[in-house]
C-alpha cells in the first residue's frame, strides 16, 4: 500500500485523499517511511518535520468534521531550506545558519499550510542557493536517485532529489539563475520558474534580490501547476509582487494534456546555442522532442538571441553583488553562528564569525560581489551587466514577437560525478547557461524531462520559456509535451530509475 | 576589509586564483554595455508599491531574542565596539 | 585629550571667511517604520516602549524579510520637500548603503544616493533682530534610522573603553529624511548664530507641517555641521578654493550647534594660522567642555558601495499628488511671522521675545480666541512663564490658549481684577476646572453688588469717625483708609474704584 501511495502524483494522491480511500496521515506515514528508507542514501533532507503526522491528523480531523477543505489538503509537501518556517530549522544550506528557527513563515509556506498541505521537512541546497551541484550545501552533498555517485543539480539538489526518490510528490524550490531547472533537468522531474514576481519571496533566504524567485518542483507538470496556485499571487509583503489576477495554471496544465494546444504553435529555437555546446544525448533528446512537437503540429522557428553569451558574465557581476549586501546580515549579532575573539572586537567576532560559517563559494561570492561594487569599479561591472540585462530582455522581446515560446535545452550536460567541478567554478557556472538569461530578463521557464540521454542513460530535460505573465502557456505546452513523451515511453521517466533504499539492497547487498 | 570576512593565507591565495580567472571571464560584459543601453534594475517594472500607515504585525521581544548569541536585558549583546558609529 | 588652540573669534573672522554646510535628520512622526508596519518610536504614542517591542522581521534584518515603503512617509517627504523650496523628483528610487555596525541590522541602509525624492531649494533663515538670510539646499532624501546602541562598562558611558554594548532595534527603520545643504557662504561672523537659526528654521517647518515632533532632546531632529574655513582674497584677487571641511555630529541642542560651529572656526584658524592643514573627518561635540574631539578620519570604509536596492521600486509622486501636497502646506514660518507681527502691531523687541521663548503659537491660538494681543503676550510672557520656569515645564503644556482668553474676557468685563485673575490662572493649572468654574468654585469674583459694599462702607466709616470727618472736610485722600478697610473686608474681591465712589457718596450722605 505504502509504495503504491509514494508513486502517486501529488494530483491521485489528492484525489484518493479528498474521496477518503486514503488519509493523509497514511499518505504522510508512506512518504515519511520512504525517507527513513532511502534518505540516508539520498539525503535530500537536512530536517524531518516531527510534527508532519500532527499535521495530517489535524487535515483528517477537519475532513471528517466537514470543513472545506482545499484541493490539496492532506498532501505532504517537502521545503527546500531556503524558505524560514517556524517549526524546522532554516539554514539555506549554511553552518552559519544551524539550528536558526524564524519566528516568521515564509509567505509560501503559510500558502502551503493554509491549502491543508503537509510539511514533511527541508531539503538539501548549495550553500545560500550558491552552487549546481548541491555540492556545496555546509551539511553534505545530495546524491541523484539516478546514480548515487552523481550530482542531483542545485542548487535545489535536496528539492529535485526528494520528488524523484519518492520521498515527498512534490516540494517547493527557489531560482536564482537555474536552481529549480537545472536540477529537474538532471534527476528527470519538473521544475518551474515563474515569471519574477509572480510568487512571493517573503521569507525566502535572499541570494540575489533582483534574480530569485520561488517555484514549484514535481514529478507531473500539472502537480506543479496545482503547487504553483496554491503559492503563487500578490502578497503586500513583497514589493516586488506582482498584483496581476493570475489564470489557474492546474487549469493551463489539464487542458495542455489533451494535446491540441500544439496545433499552430510556434516554438522558437536560438541559434545562437547551437547543438555542439552540449553532450551529444542531450542534443539528441532535445531535437527529438522539437521532432515530437512537429509531428503534432507545432512550427519550429529559428529565432536570434545574440546577448544570450553574455548572459553568464552579466550574471556572476549581478549575483555576487546583490548577494554581498544579502549576506551581510550574517554577522553575528542576532542571530547564527558567533565564533568569540578574545580580546577582540565586534569587528574582530564579526569577521571570525563570518570566515568560520561562510563556505568556500560562498566566501567567493561575496568578494568577487564586494569588489564589483566598490568605488570606481561599479560602472564597469554592476552597471554594465545591468545594460546586458536591458539587452537581453530586448533579445527576448524580439524573439516572441514572432514564437509562442522559445526551447532549449535544460543545461549543457547530464549530471555529472559528485567532485568532478567542485574546484572549478568557472566550468560550475556554465551549466547555467540556458537557465540564467531568463532569470535575468525575468520571464518564466519550466524544465520538463525530455528522455534519457544514450551514452549514460541519464535524464535530460527541456527547457521552455515564455513572454513574462505567460506562465499559463507553459503548463500548457508541458503538459502537451509530457503526455505525448509518456505515452510513447509507457510509462514515466522516473519509472526506469534504479530502485533505491531497502529495495536496492534486496537486489544489490548492502554497501 | 569591506567583506568583513576575515581570510587566513591559504585561503586568500585559493580564492584570488579564482577570482581572477572569473573577474576576467565576466569583464566581456563591458564590450556590449555602451552608453545607449539603460540599465535593467528590476527585471519587471513597476513603481509606487507602497504599504498604507498602519500599524501591523510586531515580533515579540521573546521573538527578536528567540536566535541571539548573545542577550542581556532584552537586547543583544556583542563585545567591544572598536570603530565610530555611522 | 590635549585641548585644541583656539584663536580669538574676531581675530578668525579678519583672516579667514568660514564655510559652512549642514546635514539635519528629521525623524517623521508618521504611525509605522519607513519599511515596515511596526510601530513608529518617533510617534509619541510610542515614548514609553521597551527595548525590542517595536520590531518587525525586516528591522533586525531575519532572514528572509523584506521592506515595503510606508505610503505616509513617502508624502511627507514630498511636502518637507516643497516647504523647503525643493522640486520634487518626477522618479527617485531606493538604494542600499552598505557598511557593518551592530546598530544596523541589515548591515546595509536603505537610503536614496543619486536619485533623491526632493533637489535644489532654499530656506529662509531669520536671524535675532530680523535679517533674513537664504541657505541653499541641495537635497532632501528619504532613508531608515539604525538601532540603539548602550555601551557598557567603561567608566564614560562612551564608546572608548566600553566592554560591551547592548542593542536594541526599536528605531531601526524610523523613517528619516535627511536634508543636505549646499554649501553656504556669507554668513561671516555670524555663522554660528546661523547655524542655531537654520536649525530652529527647519524645526519650525517640521512643526508647522505637523510631520515631526522635532525634540532634539529626543533625536527626533539631529544637526551634522561641516565647518570649512579659506584665507580671505585680497581685494581684485579670485576667491580661495574651498578649505578641507570637518563634519561635527552628534550635536544635539540649537545651542550646542552654535557653540560647535564656533569651536571649530576658532580651533581650524588656530591650526591653519600655525601652517597646520585641516584632517577630513567627523568630529565629535561633547557638551560638557564646549569642544569637538577627533572621530573617524575618512578612510577605505566610506566606500559604501551604493546599488540600487532590488527589493524596492521606483517613487513617481503624480503631478496631481504633488500639486495637492503643495496647495496643503501651511504659511511658510519666516513669511507667518512677518504677518503676525504686522497684525499684532508690537514693537520688535516684545515680538522677538515671543518667537525666543518659542509661545508665538500660543500667543496667536489666544488672539483667535478673541483676547488682545497685547493681553495675550502679557499672560503668555509673564505670569504663566514664571510660573513655568518655577516648575521647569513648558509654559505651553500649563494651560490652553481658551483658557487663557478666556480668563482675560473675565478681566475685560470686570469680573475678576489682574489680582484675582492670577488667582484663577493658579486654579487654572491646578486642574479645578475653566476659568469660570474656578471662578465660581473659589467664590473669586469682584462683589458688584452695591448693597454689600455699602454696609461694609458705612460699617468702616462708622468705625472710623475721625476719618469720616476729613472726608466731609474734603480731604478727599483720606478716603485711602476706609478703602483698604473696605477691601479687607471683601477679601480683595471688590472694585477699589468703585468703592471709592461708594464712599465718598455715602461720606456726601
Ligand atoms: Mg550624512
Ligand atoms: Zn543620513
Amino acid at each position: 500500500m505504502s509504495a503504491d501511495l509514494i508513486r502517486l502524483s501529488a494530483a491521485d494522491l489528492a484525489d484518493k485523499i479528498a474521496s477518503g480511500e486514503v488519509s493523509s496521515v497514511e499518505a504522510t506515514q508512506a512518504h515519511l517511511d520512504r525517507i527513513a528508507d532511502v534518505d540516508g542514501d539520498v539525503h535530500a533532507f537536512l530536517h524531518v518535520n516531527a510534527q508532519a503526522l500532527d499535521a495530517a491528523q489535524d487535515i483528517d480531523r477537519r475532513r471528517a468534521a466537514g470543513e472545506e477543505l482545499g484541493e490539496l489538503a492532506g498532501v505532504p509537501l517537502a521545503i527546500k531550506d531556503v524558505l524560514v518556517t517556524t517549526d524546522m530549522p532554516s539554514t539555506s544550506g549554511s553552518k552559519i545558519l544551524e539550528g536558526f528557527l524564524s519566528p516568521y513563515d515564509a509567505t509560501v509556506v503559510a500558502r502551503a499550510r493554509a491549502a491543508g498541505l503537509i510539511p514533511l521537512g527541508k531539503t538539501n541546497m548549495d550553500e545560500f542557493a550558491m552552487g549546481s551541484s548541491t555540492e556545496h550545501s555546509a551539511y553534505g552533498p545530495t546524491h541523484n536517485p539516478w546514480d548515487l555517485d552523481r550530482i542531483p543539480g542545485g542548487s535545489g539538489g535536496g528539492s529535485a532529489a526528494a520528488v524523484a526518490a519518492f520521498e515527498a510528490p512534490f516540494a517547493l524550490g527557489s531560482d536564482t539563475g537555474g536552481s529549480i531547472r537545472q536540477p529537474a533537468h538532471v534527476t528527470g522531474t519538473v521544475g518551474m520558474k515563474p515569471t519574477y514576481g509572480g510568487v512571493s519571496r517573503f521569507g525566502a533566504i535572499a541570494l540575489a534580490s533582483s534574480l530569485d524567485q520561488v517555484g514549484p518542483v514535481s514529478r507531473t507538470v500539472l502537480d506543479s501547476a496545482l503547487l504553483h496556485d496554491v503559492i503563487g499571487g500578490h502578497d503586500p509583503n513583497d514589493a516586488t509582487s506582482l498584483a496581476d489576477a493570475w489564470p489557474s495554471f492546474a487549469a493551463a496544465a489539464r487542458e495542455g494534456a489533451t494535446g491540441e494546444v500544439l496545433t499552430g504553435l510556434k516554438v522558437g529555437v536560438i541559434r545562437e546555442l547551437p547543438d555542439s555546446g552540449f553532450q551529444a544525448g542531450v542534443s539528441a533528446s532535445f531535437r527529438a522532442s522539437l521532432a515530437l512537437l512537429e509531428a503534432h503540429g507545432a512550427e519550429i522557428v529559428e529565432v536570434s538571441a545574440p546577448h544570450f553569451e553574455y548572459g553568464v558574465a552579466a550574471y556572476y557581476l549581478i549575483l555576487p553583488a546583490e548577494a554581498s549586501s544579502n549576506l551581510a546580515k550574517f554577522d553575528s549579532v542576532r542571530f547564527g553562528l558567533r565564533v568569540d575573539v578574545p580580546g577582540g572586537t565586534v569587528e574582530d567576532v564579526m569577521a571570525r564569525s563570518r570566515e568560520v560559517g561562510f563556505g568556500d563559494e560562498v566566501k567567493r561570492r561575496i568578494i568577487l560581489g564586494t569588489y564589483a561594487l566598490s568605488a570606481g569599479y561599479y560602472d564597469a561591472y554592476y552597471g554594465s551587466a545591468q545594460k546586458v540585462r536591458t539587452l537581453i530582455q530586448r533579445d527576448f522581446d524580439a524573439a516572441f514577437a514572432g514564437v509562442d515560446v522559445i526551447a532549449t535545452p535544460s543545461a549543457p550536460t547530464t549530471a555529472f560525478r559528485l567532485g568532478e567541478k567542485v574546484d572549478d567554478p568557472l566550468q560550475m557556472y556554465l551549466n547555467d547557461v540556458t537557465t540564467i538569461p531568463v532569470n535575468l530578463a525575468g520571464v518564466p521557464g519550466i524544465s520538463i524531462p525530455s528522455g534519457l540521454a544514450e551514452e549514460d542513460g541519464l535524464p535530460v530535460g527541456i527547457q521552455f520559456i515564455a513572454p513574462a505573465r505567460q506562465d499559463a502557456r507553459l503548463y500548457r505546452v508541458g503538459a502537451a509535451l509530457e503526455t505525448l513523451l509518456v505515452d510513447e515511453w509507457g510509462g514515466p521517466l522516473l519509472d526506469r530509475a534504479p530502485a533505491l533504499g531497502s529495495a536496492r539492497s534486496d537486489v544489490e547487498g548492502t554497501r | 576589509m569591506l567583506a568583513r570576512i576575515q581570510l587566513d593565507d591559504d585561503e586568500v591565495e585559493r580564492l584570488t586564483g579564482q577570482l581572477s580567472a572569473i573577474v576576467d571571464n565576466i569583464a566581456k560584459v563591458s564590450e556590449v554595455a555602451t552608453p545607449d543601453v539603460p540599465a535593467t534594475s528590476h527585471p519587471i517594472p513597476l513603481e509606487n508599491v507602497f504599504r498604507p500607515d498602519v500599524v501591523g504585525q510586531m515580533l515579540t521581544t521573546a521573538q527578536v531574542l528567540q536566535n541571539a548569541p548573545d542577550a542581556t536585558d532584552d537586547r543583544f549583546k556583542v563585545t567591544a565596539i572598536l570603530g565610530e558609529e555611522q | 585629550m590635549a585641548k585644541a588652540a583656539l584663536m580669538d573669534f574676531d581675530e578668525a573672522l579678519e583672516r579667514y571667511e568660514p564655510v559652512l554646510g549642514f546635514e539635519v535628520h528629521v525623524e517623521l512622526n508618521t504611525e509605522t517604520k519607513m519599511f515596515s508596519a511596526a510601530a513608529n518610536p518617533a510617534n509619541e504614542k510610542n515614548h514609553s516602549a521597551g527595548p525590542n517591542t517595536l520590531v518587525a522581521p525586516v528591522d533586525m534584518g531575519l532572514p528572509g524579510s523584506l521592506p515595503v515603503v510606508n505610503e505616509t512617509a513617502v508624502r511627507y517627504s514630498i511636502s518637507l520637500g516643497l516647504a523647503l523650496g525643493c522640486s520634487i523628483a518626477p522618479s527617485s528610487r531606493f538604494a542600499r548603503k552598505n557598511y557593518f555596525y551592530p546598530d544596523l541590522g541589515k548591515n546595509y541602509q536603505i537610503s536614496q544616493y543619486d536619485e533623491p525624492i526632493a533637489f535644489e531649494g532654499q530656506v529662509e533663515v531669520e536671524l535675532e533682530g530680523g535679517d533674513i538670510v537664504t541657505v541653499p539646499i541641495e537635497r532632501a532624501h528619504m532613508e531608515e534610522d539604525a538601532g540603539k546602541l548602550t555601551h557598557m562598562g567603561g567608566a564614560t558611558g562612551r564608546i572608548q573603553g566600553a566592554e560591551y554594548s547592548l542593542v536594541d532595534y526599536n528605531r531601526a527603520g524610523v523613517p528619516l529624511v535627511e536634508i543636505v545643504t549646499k554649501p553656504i557662504f556669507g554668513a561671516e561672523h555670524r555663522a554660528p548664530e546661523l547655524a542655531a537659526a537654520y536649525v530652529r528654521a527647519i524645526r519650525d517647518i517640521v512643526i508647522g507641517l505637523g510631520i515631526s515632533e522635532a525634540r532634539m532632546e529626543r533625536g527626533n531632529l539631529r544637526c551634522d555641521a561641516n565647518v570649512s574655513l579659506r584665507p580671505r582674497a585680497a581685494a581684485g584677487e579670485p576667491a580661495a578654493p574651498l578649505g578641507t571641511r570637518t563634519e561635527t555630529k552628534n550635536v544635539n541642542s540649537m545651542r550646542s550647534v552654535e557653540r560647535a560651529v564656533r569651536h571649530e572656526i576658532q580651533r581650524q584658524a588656530a591650526i591653519l594660522a600655525a601652517g597646520g592643514t585641516i584632517t577630513q573627518e567627523t568630529r565629535h561635540w561633547h557638551e560638557d567642555t564646549g569642544t569637538t574631539s577627533p572621530g573617524r578620519p575618512k578612510s577605505d570604509a566610506d566606500d559604501y558601495r551604493y546599488f540600487p536596492e532590488p527589493d524596492l521600486l521606483p517613487v513617481a509622486p503624480s503631478a496631481e499628488l504633488i500639486e495637492s501636497l503643495r496647495a496643503a502646506l501651511p504659511e511658510p514660518p519666516a513669511v507667518r511671522r512677518r504677518r503676525l507681527k504686522a497684525d499684532w502691531g508690537f514693537a520688535d523687541i516684545d515680538f522677538q521675545g515671543v518667537v525666543n521663548a518659542g509661545l508665538l503659537n500660543e500667543v496667536e491660538a489666544t488672539v483667535a480666541a478673541g483676547a488682545a494681543p497685547a493681553a495675550a503676550r502679557k499672560w503668555w510672557m509673564s505670569e504663566i512663564s514664571r510660573i513655568a520656569n518655577a516648575d521647569g515645564v513648558e509654559a505651553s503644556s500649563l494651560v490652553s490658549p481658551g483658557s487663557v482668553a478666556e480668563l482675560q474676557k473675565l478681566v475685560d468685563a470686570g469680573t475678576l481684577t489682574d489680582k484675582l485673575a492670577r488667582q484663577v490662572l493658579e486654579g487654572v493649572i491646578a486642574g479645578e476646572g475653566s476659568p469660570q468654574e474656578v471662578v465660581d468654585a473659589r467664590g473669586l469674583a469682584v462683589v458688584s453688588d452695591d448693597g454689600a459694599l455699602i454696609a461694609a462702607i458705612d460699617e468702616a466709616l462708622a468705625s472710623q469717625p475721625d476719618v469720616l470727618a476729613k472726608i466731609r472736610d474734603g480731604k478727599v485722600q483720606a478716603a485711602g483708609a476706609v478703602i483698604g478697610a473696605v477691601m479687607k473686608a471683601m477679601k480683595g474681591q471688590a472694585d477699589a474704584a468703585r468703592v471709592r465712589e461708594l464712599i465718598l457718596e455715602r461720606a456726601a450722605g
